[in-house]
């Protein structure tokens, strides 16, 4: 049975009178804040993105994911279809699903032994009727009324997206036309092969990382290993979007040159003369050129999904909030099922980039930690978000800020600040 | 192991010195020599259990031939924003499976413990070495890395890996 978060009490907490051009710190640190953000944003009205279908592909297969901090798995039905439901057992709470994945044909708690089919569907639970005639449950007790918690779940182009609001749009609606053309781009109806995963504990509030892929300008700056090599860099070709609500944005670039241009003079993360002694982690093969110039897009969708494709790596990175000061960024790289040797080999290499040890990524996740380090204790101050202007348009360029804004601009009122 | 192969003492301490030499580079030596205990066709590849187990091929770092070593430790010394820490490996149970047609096979446990400025020490990394050595006459102990796996328990990674395992 799905039930609807209730909304907590009004929190005692003012946004500041700048409106989206400033973020206060306790949004990052304040446990009402954390608390509230779980109910109404992860388990409100939202999808959140659980996992692949090529996780799952066999009737009983099954993985555990999360939505916000809460555990949940996703699992193949003997129809084929693809359910979700609450890693939490009906009767007193056991989280009775110990196994990272698996395959199942029911779920049974360890502890009592309640079990329950795929749909989450009660079947069974042991001394219902007592032993010997004495005990049980009582005769008004109804398998049907205690069932698993189930989430409401989408699915396209072989990914899977679940929310704890059976009053949800369809997916589409959700993305709205915009950002499911970017969505396409990469779930274009192949079939996916799962790669691997990655996984790590950063200790910084989620939102965090949601603003480090709705800002490209600190790539120009931060990230030698993308500037050096034109991966992405603010004088190349590229835009910021987002959609109507600001809930979603697509940071876009094609790839440029290991040069120096007019617009790197201030980049000193910029070095023309770093060599790499393999250079075939850097090879890419044009495989979205007939979809357009974009050699780079990073998607994120509200609230705990960004999807990556930079030149051939592709991967899923899933939020998975645990409290205000931590969480762990859940990566799920993947290919095509019709990649031949040699694209999958692409894929691996270029993967380098990313992840707890990638070139790229590895300056995003000291920088996050120092950021939180920064506003911990300093709740009042706020964060000054003005590149680009102070407004949540689209923008032909990525020296802005403006899907930051445009993320709080849904945030505040989601959150009723 | 099923096959008791014989392998002569030499061997076993030729292995157990390099093993420790390849961590004493990495913890108090100079990142930089760390590209001269492999072969220039080497493969490197730090990868979770839980990949390994599952026969999925992402590496957490995926390193091949000389170069792709060299270039880890460019990202250490010059490309990578990080804070200082030091590291301190602690290696055990160094065995020799099989040495056969100048190909080492050893297999050795390892943790890393991690110590950031202001924090206590943490186990960053914990594991299992899976090694095919070969002979060579200029090695440091005369043996160099053909290939290298480190199989890491934990898929949870603690924020970043900086150095390589």
């Amino acid at each position: 049975m799905a039930t609807v978060a209730k909304s907590h009490n009004q929190i005692l907490r003012k946004w500041p009178d700048a409106g989206v051009s400033r973020v206060p710190y306790w949004v990052y640190t304040d446990p009402e804040v954390y608390a509230r953000e779980m109910e109404v944003i992860f388990a409100g009205h939202s999808y959140n993105y659980v996992g692949l279908e090529c996780e799952i592909p066999n009737p009983g297969d099954f993985r555990r994911s999360f939505v916000g901090d809460k555990p949940v798995i996703f699992v193949r039905d003997a129809d084929g279809a693809v359910n979700v439901v609450a890693n939490r057992c009906a009767h007193r709470g056991v989280k009775f699903c110990y196994a990272e994945h698996g395959n199942a044909s029911e779920f049974i708690c360890p502890y009592h032994q309640w079990t329950y089919d795929l749909k989450g569907n009660l079947i069974g639970v042991p001394f219902r009727r007592g032993v010997k005639h004495r005990g049980g449950m009582p005769d008004d007790f109804r398998m049907e009324d205690h069932g698993l918690q189930t989430l409401k779940v989408a699915t396209r182009g072989g990914v899977i997206f679940a929310s704890f609001d059976p009053t949800m749009p369809s997916l589409e609606e959700y993305l709205g036309e915009k950002m499911l053309r970017y969505f396409d781009r990469v779930f274009d109806g192949r079939e996916l092969t799962l790669l691997g995963y990655s996984r790590q504990r950063i200790r910084s509030n989620w939102k965090v990382k949601f603003e480090n892929l709705k800002d490209p300008y600190h790539a120009s700056l931060l990230h030698v290993f993308l500037v050096s090599f034109g991966l992405f860099r603010a004088d190349t070709p590229s835009r910021t979007e987002m959609d109507a609500t600001g809930m979603h944005a697509v940071q876009v670039a094609q790839r440029g040159e290991q040069k120096a241009t007019e617009g790197t003079s201030e980049m000193r993360a910029m070095r023309a003369d770093l060599k790499l002694h393999n250079p075939e982690l850097l090879q890419p093969y044009p495989e979205w050129a007939s979809k357009g110039d974009e050699t780079v897009v990073m998607q994120t969708i509200w609230p705990n999904l960004i999807v990556q494709q930079q030149s051939n790596t592709l991967a899923m990175r899933q939020i998975r909030a645990f409290g205000p000061e931590e969480y762990e960024l859940h990566w799920t790289f993947f290919g095509y099922a019709d990649d031949d040797a040699e694209m999958t080999l692409r894929r691996l290499r270029q993967a380098n980039l990313m992840g707890p040890a990638g070139f790229v990524s590895v300056d995003d996740s000291e920088v996050m930690e120092s950021a939180q380090s920064g506003v911990s204790r300093y709740p009042e101050a706020a964060a000054v978000v003005e590149m680009g202007g102070r407004g949540t348009e689209d923008t032909p360029h990525m020296v802005t800020e403006g899907a930051i804004r445009a993320f709080y601009k849904h945030y505040i009122k989601v959150m009723g600040f | 192991m099923a096959t008791k192969a014989k392998i002569d003492v030499e061997t076993r301490l030729a292995v157990e010195d390099f093993i420790y030499a390849y961590a004493d580079c990495l913890d108090h030596g100079d990142i930089e020599a760390w590209p001269d205990f492999f072969t220039e066709d080497c493969v490197y590849k730090l990868i979770s259990k839980e990949n390994y187990d599952l026969g999925l091929p992402l590496g957490t770092i995926f390193a091949e031939k000389r170069g792709g070593i060299e270039d880890r430790v460019t990202s250490v010394t010059h490309t990578t924003v990080y804070h200082q820490r030091a590291l301190t490996h602690l290696i055990t149970n160094t065995r020799v499976l099989s040495d056969k047609g100048g190909v080492i096979e050893m297999t050795a446990n390892y943790a890393v413990l991690e110590t950031l400025p202001n924090q206590y020490t943490r186990i960053l990394n914990s594991g299992r070495y899976l090694g095919r050595l070969v002979r060579q006459k200029d090695g440091p102990a005369c043996l160099r890395i053909k290939e290298l796996a480190c199989v890491f328990d934990s898929a949870l990674v603690p924020a970043s890996i900086i150095y390589p395992i």
